[in-house]
């Protein structure tokens, strides 16, 4: 029997792809790998095609027990990798033999380890994707332990060298560039003029959903109301009454009633929101 | 019309009623149908706006759309369901007094009103509809239940809602239905998808 069957779950270990854009009409977040760069990296370390399905897993890493012989690889947030108890590269290729334990150790910077199994993850899809949506809770559950979780027939890639380059580690303090709009209107001139020069932390009720801010100075509202729920993307940096930016992730809701001061790009900005644990600086730099 | 662009590759297009964000999200699929839109990967109707995101060139698309003239959807455009309801809800005897009926009469009310899905959220499936006379508005209930039971018909401001699964909620809960609203192995998953119309038929408790 193939697959790999969960002995340690993790703080929160889940199975990530690509998301499932193009739902958002029907109320259906895009979901998705937080760090697309690490997710990216695993699956090509493999031969894997670029959706394919991974581990996603958060702090603390993931055991699993390989009921067939398989290669793995784990990116993202730097950790100790073992297979039965014995050091394995991390950012590489590891053949994990039929009946073996892989440990994905603790997350030594960042915060989310990739973990990448040749022929993916093949748990079921659901609307296109095999992404776990914590917000909506849609497709497969968070992985528990006796989870079995099926692999997928290998492709016709082969896995990479070894000496293929492994990104560099998150970084310390986080720096989002920011294009303003399309609520910017609704803060005072006085407090986005401020919020190029305003050091925020993370605060420790980030999720996937978004990273939430806290610690540094609140923007004013320059006008009262509610705002009518409207569309929000990935990156939106929504400001809630109390004044504190929350940078939406994947797993971030299709509308929301909170102006949206503006947006952080896609790409390695929200890679490196994705890594940054509770109390990271974080400052927005204006971009557009 | 009012383009707003949305970082690098999204535009927030804001109109001034629910009945014009209609006009628009119609006319934004026909285009969207006849090849004439470009590459987009989500057209999100909203309250007051549509946003679209993936797009190449935000900023140009929505100078061109700012000259486009809308049409309301024809009264009859649109796949029409008919969701039954018990009329049972928690606040139905509340709803009954702040409309000034008898709790009896409640069905009546609302089963009379064609709604329009004017878009999902909140959660998969969930639709805000419009379409409640001014005059059958209602404020959400003063403390959230933690709670909403699945089906749950309920009111809130100028929409009507039906759950697709338990979640918190503070809107006025008047009756419920066995009807899958959400179902991912289905096609189409969502019962209420944006533009459906809804009618909602009155069945014994």
């Amino acid at each position: 029997m193939s697959g790999l069957l969960v002995v340690r779950a993790g703080a929160l270990t889940t199975v990530q792809d690509l998301g499932r854009p193009g739902h958002a009409h029907l109320g259906v977040p895009r979901s998705g790998a937080l760090d697309t760069a690490a997710y990216a990296l695993a699956n090509r370390l493999l031969g894997n095609p670029p959706g394919a399905g991974v581990l996603e897993t958060t702090v603390d890493g993931v055991g699993l027990r390989a009921l067939a012989a398989v290669t793995v690889a784990v990116t993202g947030a730097p950790c100790a990798v073992r297979v039965d108890g014995r050091p394995a590269a991390w950012g590489a290729p590891v053949r994990v033999p039929a009946g073996a334990e892989l440990s994905v150790g603790r997350a030594e910077s960042g915060l989310r380890s990739y973990l990448a199994v040749r022929g993916g993850v093949a748990a079921a899809p659901v609307l296109g994707s095999r992404s776990t949506d914590l917000l909506s809770g849609l497709g497969p559950p968070v992985v528990a332990v006796g989870t079995l979780l099926p692999v997928g027939p290998p492709g016709p890639a082969p896995v990479a060298p070894a000496d293929l380059c492994p990104l560099p580690g998150p970084p310390a303090d986080l720096l989002l560039p920011l294009r303003p709009g399309p609520r910017a209107d609704w803060f005072t001139e006085a407090s986005l003029a401020g919020l190029w020069r305003a050091v925020f932390r993370v605060s420790a009720r980030s999720n996937r959903i978004g990273l939430r801010t806290e610690g540094g100075s609140p923007l004013a509202r320059a006008r009262e109301g509610e705002l009518p729920s409207e569309g929000m993307v990935l990156g939106a940096v929504q400001v809630p009454p109390d004044g504190l930016p929350v940078v939406f992730l994947a797993d971030h809701p299709v509308t929301g009633g909170y102006p949206v001061v503006g947006v952080v790009p896609p790409g390695p900005a929200l890679d490196a929101a994705a890594q940054a644990g509770p109390g990271t600086a974080v400052r927005f730099a204006r971009a557009r | 019309m009012r383009p707003l662009v949305v970082g690098g590759e999204a535009l927030l297009v804001e109109v001034g009623s629910a009945a014009e964000v209609a006009a628009l999200h119609a006319e934004l699929l026909r285009r969207r149908a006849a090849g004439e839109l470009g590459a987009v990967r989500e057209i999100v109707p909203a309250a007051r706006t549509v946003l679209l995101d993936g797009v190449r060139d935000p900023a140009a698309l929505g100078a061109r759309i700012a000259r486009w003239e809308l049409r309301p959807p024809a009264e009859g455009d649109g796949p029409l369901v008919t969701v039954p309801v018990r009329y049972d809800g928690p606040d139905l005897a509340e709803v009954a007094r702040l409309w000034g009926v008898a709790p009896g009469e409640v069905a009546g009310l609302v089963g009379a009103v064609v709604f329009r899905v004017a878009f999902c959220g909140f959660a998969p499936g969930f639709g805000y509809l419009t379409g409640l006379p001014e005059r059958l508005r209602l404020p959400r209930r003063a403390t959230p239940r933690t709670a909403v039971p699945a089906g749950s018909l309920a009111l809130a401001g100028e929409y009507a809602g039906v759950y697709p699964r338990s979640s918190p909620g503070g809107w006025q809960l008047i009756g419920a239905t066995d009807a899958v609203l959400w179902d991912p192995a289905r096609e189409p998953a969502a019962l209420f998808a944006p533009g459906v119309r809804v009618r909602f038929a009155e069945v014994a408790a």
